[in-house]
């Protein structure tokens, strides 16, 4: 019983005051929230982080944590993490974004943060929409998916396949960065990932990490669904370190 | 007093430096392009001062605002259409009541080649935005006040926290001229805005749960922006005294028209200049003072109107006795001034 409670308890570093979540039931983001927790609390990272947000539902992990947030603009975490950084520089600076922050709007800071290994650690939430304005088409849309701007499916000829961020970013990131794609099925390794991004991080490298995710609300699924849909973007998306860093592993 | 002989770009690089200014972040675009590059010839002699040449201006202004919320002066400049992406962040400065600082050199329009003489960025720079323009906006017509108030920008920013501007032109940014230059008063200190506490954690957003929520935030700056009105709000008068007709005119214009009211002076056409040092806030009660004597009135401006709904809006009283002089983008000379007053005598 013992084991149970601890392996549901909340990270330490997670603010009480913040619950009852503002997160829709089933979302995946405050599962991911908790995820992060975990690891910034098992690293002992609680009094060095400072996380940046976007407006989009991450903005409503605005309060989430008992360590510094700031609230942004689309797209806007990661300029804001690099210009915090550059200031202050022993600290573990998170920008947590969806994937319309970090694929649309705010692609060219993601991809010259990386370019220029800015030691920022970025998480991009991909559930494939624009979830807080009601489940839009984003560049994360798999080819047929309906959306309410897709809404006999995502015609791929006109608006491109599955966009694949990490991937794109690997063709300009240091070699020295770390980027992984993770997904909410499958909570131990994305802590892993959440883990050795931090590490890299503190190393001196950018990090990213993808974390596919589960929109429930806008996807209407119910839990069975949800996770089915999750697995079909498991084949599209493939899991696993996109880059690793396998200079330092040696 | 120190002499200098030195362009109005590198004058306000001295200033920013001189106000406690320690990171730049930027964009290369004319006429504002010798700051950034001003600022990393320094750095290269000063390890404390860094920069950052940023992807576009929104990143620029984005990652000003990250160094400013660890504690940092930090700054940008820009101009035209870099000036129009950079109020993403300004507006966030805004409503969060973050001390960014920004220099504008002005520029006509949003295309190239007119990078000398405007004024259009007034709107741009004081209401720019989604929010009401809770900002502080200073006019420099000269390099020595250009110097002395890109270091003033960071202590009116730290002191008030309200974004804050200081507005520049390319005629004044490349020309180089000898100048004096006043040691600038003891900076404002600036503090870390997030405290890095995990007891007292700082979440700064500028998400609301209702309009009322957010109704009381913007009540609050409203009315500490109107507290702050007095003791920010500056204007110079020259050669008002028994002046019966009054030029209202800032940055560069103004300029102009000192040397076009010195020539009529020597005419005995008894006239002055009311040169605004903020344009937002304006120094009504100063301005009134000088204004209420007056005859005639002359706006003058090198945009269409913007610099002078400013000014009519914030005094009425004087709209009936005003006669204006626009000329959008273009620089306007002291012997286009001096035509203007003689053909209304």
């Amino acid at each position: 019983m013992e084991k149970i409670d601890e392996q549901f308890a909340m990270p330490a570093c997670i603010n009480a005051k913040s619950k009852p979540s503002l997160f829709c039931p089933g979302c995946g983001e405050s599962m991911i929230l908790k995820h992060l927790g975990g690891v910034i609390d098992n690293e002992k990272m609680q009094t060095k982080t400072t996380l940046a947000i976007d407006i989009g539902c991450t903005l409503l992990a605005w309060n989430y944590f008992n360590f510094d947030i700031i609230q942004t603009h689309h797209g806007r975490s990661v300029p804001v993490a690099v210009g915090y950084k550059m200031s202050r520089d022993k600290r573990l600076v998170i920008a947590l974004m969806g994937d319309g922050g970090a694929y649309a709007i705010g692609l060219q800071s993601l991809l010259h943060a990386a370019f220029r290994n800015n030691p920022i650690l970025a998480i991009v939430i991909n559930n494939t929409e624009y979830s807080m304005t009601g489940g839009q088409m984003a560049p994360t849309t798999i080819p047929s998916e309906v959306t309410s701007t897709s809404p006999i499916g995502k015609n791929a000829s006109c608006f491109g396949p599955a966009f694949h961020g990490p991937e794109l970013v690997r063709q300009i990131a240091n070699p020295n960065a770390y980027i992984a794609r993770g997904s909410v099925s499958n909570p131990t390794i994305l802590e892993k990932m959440i883990s050795k991004a931090i590490k890299n991080q503190i190393d001196g490298n950018f990090s990213m990490i993808e974390i596919l995710s589960i929109c429930p609300t806008n996807w209407k699924t119910d839990a069975k669904g949800s996770f089915e849909f999750l697995s079909k973007l498991e084949n599209i998306y493939s899991l696993g370190e996109i880059i690793k860093n396998d200079k330092k592993d040696n | 007093m120190e002499k200098k002989f030195i362009t109005g770009n590198e004058a306000l690089v001295l200033g920013a430096i001189d106000g406690g200014a320690e990171m730049f972040f930027g964009y290369p675009i004319t006429p504002a392009t010798e700051i950034l590059e001003g600022w990393i010839g320094k750095s290269l002699e000063d390890k404390n001062l860094q920069y950052l040449q940023a992807e576009d201006e929104t990143a620029s202004g984005f990652a000003t605002i990250g160094a400013i919320l660890a504690g940092k002066k930090a700054f940008t400049a820009t101009a035209g259409v870099g000036h129009v992406l950079m109020q993403d962040p300004v507006s966030m400065a805004e409503n969060e009541r973050l001390p960014f600082v920004g220099i504008i050199a002005q520029r006509g329009g949003p295309s190239t080649g007119t990078v000398i003489y405007s004024q259009q960025e007034v709107d741009l720079a004081a209401l720019g935005g989604n929010g009401d323009g809770l900002r502080i906006v200073y006019s420099a017509s000269n390099a020595a006040e250009a110097y002395e108030l890109a270091a003033k920008i960071f202590s009116t920013a730290w002191k008030y926290r309200f974004p804050t501007f200081l507005l520049s032109d390319g005629y004044l940014g490349k020309q180089k001229t000898t100048s004096e230059f006043k040691k600038p008063l003891k900076p404002y200190p600036s503090e870390k805005i997030l405290k890095e506490s995990v007891e007292k954690p700082v979440h700064l957003r500028n998400c609301f749960g209702s309009e009322e929520e957010f109704a009381e935030v913007l009540k609050k700056n409203i009315a500490d922006y109107k507290e702050i009105i007095s003791k920010v709000a500056e204007c110079e008068s020259y050669k008002t005294v028994g002046a019966e007709e009054i030029i209202i005119a800032h940055g560069s214009v103004a300029a102009s028209a000192k040397t076009a009211i010195d020539e009529l002076r020597l005419e005995k056409i008894k006239v002055g200049l009311v040169r605004p040092i903020t344009i937002r806030p304006l120094d009504c009660r100063a301005m009134l003072s000088v204004l209420r004597k007056a005859k005639r009135i002359y706006i003058i401006e090198s945009a269409f109107e913007q610099f002078a709904r400013l000014v009519i809006y914030k005094m009425p009283e004087i709209a009936d006795k005003t006669k204006k002089m626009f000329k959008p983008a273009q620089g306007i000379s002291p012997d286009e001034i001096i035509q203007l007053v003689k053909n209304n005598q």
